[in-house]
């Protein structure tokens, strides 16, 4: 899809600026200037002000459980509920670095184990004729099509069905009820995403060059450790990354099969403080998390978004 | 490669496929072991959990076995047999439909419209605009459901709290316009029961959340247009309208199309915005099929039942993937 349009986008460029005294004919009047900028500034309002209204929140200094009226910054805003948040967010006696911390790991594992073996696969999927290559290409399309939730009740059972009781050294682990489980679960969604996300990639390299190796006397594999993997590291890298997002934030697997304080994650901790239960976390709590939460991957997402929603147009549309 | 093959072309290429078969077993390999644990076994214990009536007490590696129940599951999940408040299949898949359809309709109009603002030769600050129109898209969704969710509060939600605001400017009393935006019961459109508030307060949280993409890719679209042929149009006298209709649409429904309907498959598996908006209220009357299958497992605990549930959704969802496959195909070659 790239190869097809990018070439034509580039003439046209080339076009465009060999025109540009067409292109200066075809300048705005002053009021259609002024229609049209209100108009993007009335789409710049709508989008900016949820934004705008946990940040004003988060920094809302009189510690009152709910706001009763609309202002970009509270009188003597203050980053007193960051703090707060900072040490303990919810009512669980954890601090916001264990929480992050375990998304961390869930999110980097289960991220980094799916892409490392999905390559593998994507590859062989992409590049290699074999039998049984349709029925295989359909399983794992198959299990695309469902969403996590579908999982939920097999994972948690089976899961929990691992144990390890040792009660002489006192050992006593329930994998349902551990990261590791949790990881487990969340890659046996991940895996497939990440197969056909990236065999959606190696697709749409051309073979060329391959095919150069080949009469070179390359073999497979060399040719996918030396041609492939490189020219496909940037399609790795946005995958592990919206690998990585689903992790951070993962919310089915943690919320349901962790029992234990410290192993919770930010989503488990976050729907403690907008549950039906909790009434008693204030809004500014709430806000500063929140934006705590999504700050640090939404600045990533946002500088390479360009990259990510190209890849995720590739892959989801052939998916 | 034509050369080399040329000698014996037939057996050379049967020993390619022989090869190519080794090779990619071994590549599959590690996927589909570690699949063939986590992902596809799991899958067929489903499948016999929902002839069974497995509940919390059957749980390994202490509970004993469950009974075999036969299509009991499926046929009281399918006729609302089940002893669940505000649980009705029809009703479900009805909404679930409706708000996929509903909403992929509004992020596609709103998307390319916008996109084609933002397109207009000689705009000013293009460029801050997409930036800051894209912010939607990087916030997880869950963060997104959440504070939202405080939006649309009926007593401090930023929603209220401006339209109190909007009331006092036009000189009615603070609560005119003030709307119970997720547990509202009466029914804001009269005679449509199975749109409630909730529903409309979900759109326009979904509306704020799914336009941006859809501008995105028909940004992308709009950009490999040739300029040549609008000018050739107005040359021709074409009107601004003739142009959008026969040149600027028929370039984008490529692009759009496909892109629709995996907009049509997200949404309608979308999770967070029911769950934590409108917790699937009020009755259930914004309940998913996704966030039901998630209660089914968390609250109820009826495993057995969860599991039908899944299986029915898996046939659910394979027959929408076929339709829209087979519609886009049909677009597709209409439009050629």
């Amino acid at each position: 899809m790239t190869t097809e349009t990018e070439l034509p986008r580039r003439r046209i460029f080339a076009i465009g600026r060999s025109m540009s005294a067409v292109s200066r004919r075809n300048r705005l009047s002053l009021s259609q200037q002024v229609v049209l900028q209100l108009l993007c500034l009335l789409i710049t309002f709508t989008v900016l002000f949820p934004l705008l209204w946990v940040v004003s929140m988060s920094l809302d200094p009189r510690n009152i459980s709910r706001p009763y009226e609309l202002t970009l910054i509270p009188p003597g805003a203050s980053l007193d509920a960051y703090s707060r948040v900072w040490n303990q967010p919810s009512a669980n006696p954890v601090s916001f670095l264990t929480l992050a911390r375990n998304s961390f790991l869930l999110a980097t594992g289960t991220a980094f184990f799916s892409v490392t073996i999905g390559v593998f696969a994507a590859f062989a999927f992409s590049r290699l004729r074999f039998r049984g290559r349709q029925v295989l290409m359909i399983a794992v399309l198959g299990v695309l099509m469902l969403p996590p939730v579908a999982t939920l009740a097999p994972l948690f059972i089976q899961l929990n069905a691992v144990n390890i009781d040792i009660p002489t050294i006192g050992l006593k682990f329930n994998l349902r009820n551990s990261l590791p489980g949790v990881g487990l679960a969340i890659t046996s969604g991940l895996l497939p995403f990440a197969i056909w996300n990236l065999k959606g990639y190696l697709d749409t390299i051309p073979r060329d060059l391959e095919e150069a190796a080949a009469v070179d006397g390359a073999t497979k594999n060399q040719t996918f450790l030396k041609i492939i993997l490189p020219l496909a590291l940037p399609a790795l890298a946005v995958t592990a990354f919206l690998g990585f997002l689903g992790g951070w934030t993962e919310f089915y697997f943690t919320s349901t099969f962790l029992n234990r304080p410290q192993d919770y994650t930010l989503a488990v901790a976050l729907n403690s403080m907008v549950g039906r239960y909790a009434t008693e976390t204030p809004w500014s709590d709430f806000a500063a998390f929140a934006v705590m939460v999504a700050l640090p991957v939404s600045v990533v997402y946002f500088f390479f978004q360009r990259y990510i929603v190209s890849g995720l147009a590739i892959g989801g549309v052939k998916g | 490669m034509a050369t080399i093959a040329g000698a014996a072309p037939q057996r050379r290429s049967r020993f390619r496929i022989r090869a190519d078969t080794r090779m990619g077993l071994l590549y599959l390999l590690p996927a589909f072991l570690v699949m063939g644990i986590i992902t596809f076994y799991p899958l067929v214990y489903q499948t016999w959990m929902s002839f069974t009536d497995f509940t919390l007490e059957n749980l390994p590696p202490r509970g004993h076995d469950p009974n075999f129940v036969g299509l009991d599951n499926y046929v009281r999940a399918l006729t609302t047999d089940l002893n669940i408040p505000n649980y009705d299949f029809l009703r479900i898949i009805v909404f679930n439909l409706w708000w996929a359809l509903s909403n992929v309709v509004i992020h596609v109009i709103l998307g390319v419209l916008i996109a084609v603002l933002l397109n207009t030769q000689g705009l000013r600050f293009r460029k801050v605009y997409r930036a800051i129109y894209i912010l939607p898209v990087v916030i997880p969704p869950i963060i997104v459901a959440t504070v939202w969710a405080n939006m649309f509060d009926k007593d401090n939600g930023a929603i209220n709290l401006a339209l109190q605001g909007v009331a006092v400017l036009l000189r009615l009393p603070p609560d005119a316009l003030q709307v119970d935006w997720l547990r509202q019961v009466a029914d804001p459109i009269p005679g449509l029961s199975f749109l409630p508030m909730a529903y409309f307060a979900l759109l326009i949280a979904n509306t704020w959340l799914g336009w941006p993409l859809n501008s995105v890719v028909a940004t992308g679209a709009l950009q490999s247009i040739p300029r040549e042929l609008y000018e050739a149009a107005e040359i021709d006298g074409a009107s601004g309208w003739q142009r959008f209709r026969n040149i600027t649409i028929p370039y984008l429904r490529p692009a759009m199309l496909p892109y629709a309907i995996y907009g049509f498959v997200i949404t309608f598996n979308l999770f967070y915005l029911s769950y934590f908006m409108s917790g699937g209220g009020p009755f259930g009357k914004t309940e998913l099929l996704v966030t039901q299958a998630f209660r089914l497992v968390t609250e109820q605990r009826l495993y057995g039942v969860a599991a039908a549930f899944a299986v029915i959704m898996f046939f659910i969802l394979l027959f929408l993937t076929l339709i829209t496959n087979r519609l886009a195909r049909a677009t597709a070659s209409v439009a050629e």
